[in-house]
């Protein structure tokens, strides 16, 4: 087994039976971003000796008989997650030196969890991205193959796990920044349920869409970390009161019972790369193999649902950008770059009189429709399985003089933040050499489900044994 | 949709420089002529959503199903910040306040 690409369940094991200290796995870890990340460009900021010293804090309470789920696990954030005494930058210049005083929500579960934090991840600037290219520093790159782009807007969340620089990284999901980035980079990656996760000290995109997932590299290590972040939060009066349930699943392998919809506005549709698509048709024959039921379903709003998107989203945008003023911190708004500026204008023009009724209120009311779409499926189906991007992943640089055309390579991911139901993407497999990711979406609250489609997906397939050459 | 609708709405270098009066953006000439096409393309694009009937339907402003949450109106002293942490990023300060320069004596 390589060591660098463990999986969290692999080095749990290991710590606990003491063959691995966190000390070494943590110092592997931060070799690795020391050799590597000068040309996949995965990390904003490095905390080196914080790392080291949670590690040998964590060596201690094993070797004290204690635990905890991610107990001396080198994981990374993403710079939108606010973090105690280390720069948060949101991949903006704006923010470029602002050092917060207090943790996120999930920062501190992840901590109270034992997890050791190497670092803080690029971005698309606020998550404003589908490829990482936004960022105001250097753009990062895919290990799969460092010309392409690793999706985003979790970019270096995705470049990290995928390089073996850490064993989990956070995201956010505002339209499909942890799917995308997880399906180019052969991850998984979950957009939760609305209010499943604390988005309390997340520095919010767009408030009534932001969720705050993961990347991992198996099913089973996503939902342990689920286990840890999910949960009601004082502090953010949008998180369900739910309990939060077992979620790592049993691998009982079969699916016998379960029925998964394919929503046909997703398949055959124009710009689908067919090896794509042959990709997805494999993936349907091993779930039908497992014992699932297939059937064809349909959501007939799915076309309208970018355009809800790209009014909703820059409104909320403009909205919660307006707060960066250079008074209380960071620098002054001619700072913003291209895209944050291209976002706050959309939604500043789409919220102005004269306007609201035909942009803001219409896309409100496509919303309840989209929303009814899939609660209508729900009622006939499990789950639904859609590709998680109509093509692999793109060169870097192939969409950023059009910015309509970069908005529209989310086409297959923004209605679940929409409908604000979970999504897991999966790896489904590869295509001339390139990561094609699929999406298990269910209805709010559903990830116990999704975990166990996944995993036993997962069990069938191991597609996360294979690693990209040369890392 | 074709071309020909998309065409029929457009952003001018007015409604940019209005934009970015409401938004406190300060966008140079090259600015505003590179956002001019390309949020003209996007807005054509969105306001395709025209098109889909919507008599009758409600709004959906968050999906939740929760509302009026409320919490006791009490201080947490454990989610307080001292003076000294929230004013630590602040560019400048002065007995314990943010400072800023006067904006009551400019243009409105």
């Amino acid at each position: 087994m390589d060591t660098a690409y463990m999986t969290i369940e692999e080095a749990r094991q290991k710590l606990r039976a003491r063959t691995i200290s966190s000390r070494e796995l943590t110092g592997m870890c931060l070799a690795r971003i020391r050799r590597y990340d000068g040309s996949l460009h995965a990390f904003l900021t490095v905390t080196e000796d914080e790392a080291l010293s949670a590690a040998d804090e964590a060596d201690r309470r094993i070797a004290g008989g204690l635990d905890g789920p991610l107990l001396g696990i080198p994981v990374a954030l993403k710079d939108l997650f606010t973090t105690k005494g280390i720069r948060t930058t949101a991949g903006s210049r704006i923010i470029g030196s602002y050092v917060p005083p207090f943790d996120a929500t999930v920062v501190y579960k992840l901590k109270e969890a034992g997890a050791v934090i190497v670092g803080k991840t690029n971005e698309d600037a606020w998550g404003h991205g589908s490829s990482g290219e936004n960022t105001d520093y250097e753009p990062t790159r895919n290990p799969y193959d460092t010309g392409r782009v690793p999706g985003g807007s979790s970019s270096g969340s995705a470049a990290a796990v995928a390089s073996g620089m850490c064993l989990m990284a956070t995201g956010t999901d505002t339209g499909s920044s942890v799917r995308l980035p997880a399906a180019y980079c052969n991850l998984v990656g979950l957009k939760p349920t609305y209010g499943r996760v604390s988005r309390y000290g997340i520095i919010p995109m767009a408030s009534s869409f932001d969720t705050i997932g993961h990347i991992t590299r198996t099913v089973r290590d996503n939902a342990m970390v689920l286990g840890v972040t999910a949960g009601h939060d004082p502090y953010d009066a949008t998180t369900a009161d739910v309990a939060v349930p077992a979620y790592v699943p049993k691998t009982t392998g079969t699916l016998k019972g379960v029925t998964i919809g394919l929503p046909k506005e997703y398949y055959g549709v124009e710009g689908m790369d067919p090896d794509v698509a042959k990709t997805i048709e494999d993936a349907v024959l091993v779930f039908k193999k497992l014992g699932a039921a297939v059937r064809q379903v349909s959501l007939p709003h799915t076309g309208a649902a970018m355009a809800c998107y790209y009014i909703l989203v820059p409104s909320e945008i403009s909205s919660n950008l307006a707060r960066f003023d250079g008074v209380r911190f960071g620098l002054g708004r001619d700072t913003f770059g291209p895209e944050a500026k291209r976002r706050i204008m959309l939604g500043t023009h789409t919220l102005s009189a004269g306007y609201y009724d035909a942009y803001y209120r219409k896309a409100s009311k496509v919303r309840t429709l989209i929303r009814k779409d899939f609660a209508d499926v729900f009622g006939t189906v499990d789950a639904l399985l859609v590709p998680s991007s109509p093509t692999p992943p793109f060169r870097i640089g192939e969409k950023t003089a059009d910015p309509l055309t970069m908005y529209l390579s989310d086409i297959f991911l923004c209605p679940m933040n929409i409908a604000g139901v979970p999504s897991l993407s999966v790896p489904a497999g590869f295509t001339r050499g390139l990561p094609v990711g699929m999406q298990l979406a269910g209805p709010q609250f559903s990830e116990p489900l999704l975990y166990k489609i996944g995993a036993a997906f997962e069990k069938e397939t191991a597609y996360y044994n294979v690693h990209p050459e040369g890392f | 949709m074709g071309q020909q609708k998309r065409s029929a709405v457009s952003l001018t270098r007015h409604d940019i420089q209005h934009a970015a009066a409401l938004a406190h953006l300060r966008l140079s000439t090259k600015e505003e002529e590179t956002l001019s096409p390309q949020l003209t393309r996007v807005v054509g694009y969105i306001s395709e959503l025209s098109a889909t009937p919507t008599d009758g339907v409600e709004e959906t402003s968050q999906v939740t199903g929760r509302s009026n949450v409320f919490r006791e109106d009490v201080v947490d002293p454990s989610r307080s910040l001292s003076q000294d942490a929230v004013l630590a990023n602040a560019p400048d300060a002065y007995n314990g306040f943010v400072k800023v320069k006067a904006i009551l004596d400019g243009e409105s």
